[in-house]
């Protein structure tokens, strides 16, 4: 067996598994290390495309899913922004989930595809601008 | 009052109290002599007496609203059901082979599933304390078996822990065990303990930490048959000339911390996971499908609501045919919303804007769920696990194995992944023939011999693409608990919302039930009172 100090530094390394009291029905503690998108475009695929599509058109069904093809809303990146940070009604807050870069790197992405032409970049001082609603894990 | 010797016995008393004061005083004298309470569920309403002509229209026929049109039809009041779907249920639901499911974006699956195999895309096990729940199904005639939630012979997988090789969850609960004993051990011959534990309590500490862990005479976690009887065997206990069993080797300490077993050890200790869990018999649809049976005539299906507007007078309900685009009207005194947040927050309303703001502050969750066909349960003929689940860190999260059927041959089906948040998306973002390699490439850790071998086909559900739900369940936050929650469960006027998204048993049936329930009592009371 290895020395206490070398077991309490392993202890510290595998931290980053915190045990979260399960509060839904949810798979429990794996799940954990699923690849991380860099790219704008690889954060669009692997997490927008889940509801937006891979066309960014949406979809409609009880409700609807907002098309991102051709959006007067994006021309303003703060509304964008605020969305992805903070969320709004079906759409689902990212502060905790995706990094200030990230963020950036789609929205940059997102408006200069799906026909949306709005070429200047968004930037992670831009995404700092807009506060982050306080989010604590409840019941 | 009878006593044992001079000592009334815990029962006599409580049997005492519940004649003198009704249950409900039993109730809270179990709970302050230390028995938890295991749910608020006291019993169905018994709501009477409603006004004659009384009406509520019940917006969505899952459980919440189902629960509401058969309590309140009870009661006495004239009741309709509008339901988007062609199918009661809403959550509750099951995909058999036959079925056909389209998602948001159009991609439709055929389900292939051999006859009387099924995936639950929603709900899949009850603990056994959702006595709300328990109560319909028992009431409604659905059979209930285990499931099969803590398999100590599963396995835990981390890509960071032992090469990337799986380990079986008891392997690694008693290293972690009897290596953390041990420790602790030390910590009280060094005198680590002195100042927080007396002598006595340290001895009957080291004395508890020698059992628990397993733990030798010299307070040492070593291979040997004590550690043996927790982690398994090299050659386990048989008859005759060989019977005599042989231990198995420990696993490295660094490596067990590594796999962060810990959480998967927690996880089976939190009160919704915890064993005793139960399944419906033929898939959680039954559930559904015994409540439709009793409030089916109350139903109209493919009715898309529009817009709900309130006055002095009642309620108006504007619905779509989903077929025809047919628009009709539906008025009654009062509302019951069980109507998804996410959906509900795109309606023209006619709720307060007090409402309005709860209703859109509350986003759902996005679990993926696949399930696999397997042409024979090599995890049972092979591996020798029966139910339960393989835990990894990849983004499928786990696969869990069937918990009927044991030992039968032929085509079974396992659930290839249940994924949520980053591991969640990265799989809804996929076509179906996607989800189905991806959910293969990780879910063959555990069995690579087998697993793309015996697959035969898939179906998968991704909730922030179910047309209906637009997500899994609710999201709640503190903060939007303490600014919102009040509000949400509050009658609007004429309107009051139900739905696990009502209660704090959020993304559970038994929460869909409570809220609705609370909600229709409320609804009853106002009503009486008008």
């Amino acid at each position: 067996m290895r020395p206490m100090s070398q077991v309490a530094g392993l202890i510290a390394a595998a931290l980053c598994l915190v045990a979260v009291p399960a509060l839904a029905d949810e798979p429990g503690p794996g799940g954990s290390k699923p690849p991380v998108p860099v790219s704008g475009e690889q954060v669009y695929t692997m997490v927008c495309q889940s509801c937006h599509m891979a066309d960014g058109k949406g979809g409609v069904g009880a409700g609807s899913i907002p098309s991102l093809a051709n959006n007067p809303k994006l021309k303003i990146a703060a509304y964008p922004i605020s969305m992805v940070v903070n969320g709004r009604g079906a759409m689902p807050w990212f502060s905790d989930t995706l990094s200030a870069k990230q963020t950036a790197e789609v929205l940059t992405y997102v408006r200069t595809h799906f026909g949306n032409g709005y070429i200047k970049p968004v930037t992670e001082a831009d995404v700092a601008l807009i506060p982050a609603t306080p989010r604590t894990a409840s019941h | 009052m009878e006593r044992t010797g001079h000592k009334t016995t815990r029962r006599q008393l409580l049997s005492a109290i519940g004649m003198l004061g009704g249950t409900a005083a039993l109730y809270n004298m179990m709970t302050t002599l230390g028995h938890a309470a295991e749910t608020q569920f006291t019993g169905p309403p018994n709501l009477s007496g409603a006004r004659p002509g009384a009406s509520v229209i019940v917006l969505g026929a899952g459980l919440a609203g189902m629960v509401a049109a058969y309590e309140l039809t009870k009661a006495g009041y004239k009741v309709r059901v509008l339901e988007y779907q062609p199918r009661a249920g809403g959550r509750n639901w099951s995909l058999h082979g036959g079925d056909t499911y389209t998602e948001l974006g159009g991609a439709t699956q055929k389900v292939g599933f051999a006859n009387g195999n099924y995936l639950n895309p929603g709900p899949w096990r009850i603990p056994h304390h959702h006595r709300t729940l328990l109560h319909y199904c028992k009431s409604f005639g659905v059979a209930l078996e285990p499931f099969i939630q803590f398999n100590h012979n599963a396995y835990v997988h981390n890509t960071d822990a032992f090469g990337g090789k799986p380990q079986r969850f008891k392997a690694l609960a008693a290293d972690f065990e009897g290596n953390v004993a041990e420790l602790l051990g030390k910590a009280i011959d060094l005198k680590g303990l002195d100042a927080e534990v007396t002598a006595e309590d340290r001895d009957r500490l080291k004395e508890a930490l020698r059992n628990w862990g397993m733990l030798d005479h010299d307070m040492r976690y070593t291979k040997g048959l004590k550690s043996a009887s927790h982690r398994g065997y090299d050659r386990p206990p048989g008859g005759g000339v060989n019977g005599a069993p042989t231990p198995s080797d420990l696993l490295p300490f660094d490596e067990v911390l590594k796999t962060g077993i810990w959480n998967n050890m927690a996880f089976f200790m939190n009160h919704e996971f915890q064993t005793t869990m139960f399944q419906p018999v033929g898939g959680m649809d039954q559930i559904g499908k015994a409540f439709a049976k009793q409030v089916q005539a109350l139903i109209t299906h493919n009715a898309k609501v529009t817009k709900i507007s309130q006055d002095k007078k009642g309620v108006t309900v504007s619905y779509s045919d989903t077929g025809s685009g047919q628009i009709s009207e539906a008025k009654a005194d009062y509302c019951v919303c069980t109507i998804p947040l996410t959906v509900l927050s795109q309606l023209d309303n006619g709720l307060s804007p007090k409402m309005q703001a709860a209703v859109a502050a509350v986003p759902y969750s996005n679990s993926v769920k696949v399930g696999l066909e397997m042409k024979r349960r090599f995890w049972e003929e092979d591996a020798s696990i029966y139910g339960g689940h393989s835990f990894t860190n990849q983004g499928i999260s786990l696969i869990s194995y069937p918990n009927n059927n044991f030992f039968k041959d032929g085509p079974a089906v396992l659930l290839g992944a249940f994924a949520s948040g980053m591991g969640g998306y990265q799989l809804a973002g996929m076509t179906p023939e996607q989800r189905i390699e991806a959910v293969l490439e990780q879910g063959s850790v555990f069995h690579p011999e087998s697993y793309r071998k015996e697959f035969m086909n898939g179906a998968s559900v991704a909730w922030s693409r179910v047309p209906w739900a637009l997500g899994c369940c609710a999201r709640w936050t503190e903060e939007t608990r303490k600014e919102h929650y009040q509000t949400l469960v509050s009658m609007d006027d004429r309107i009051v919302l139900a739905g696990e998204h009502a209660s704090y048993v959020g993304c559970w049936m038994e929460g869909a039930l409570l809220s609705s329930l609370d909600a229709i009592s409320r609804l009853h009371k106002r009503a009486l009172e008008a």
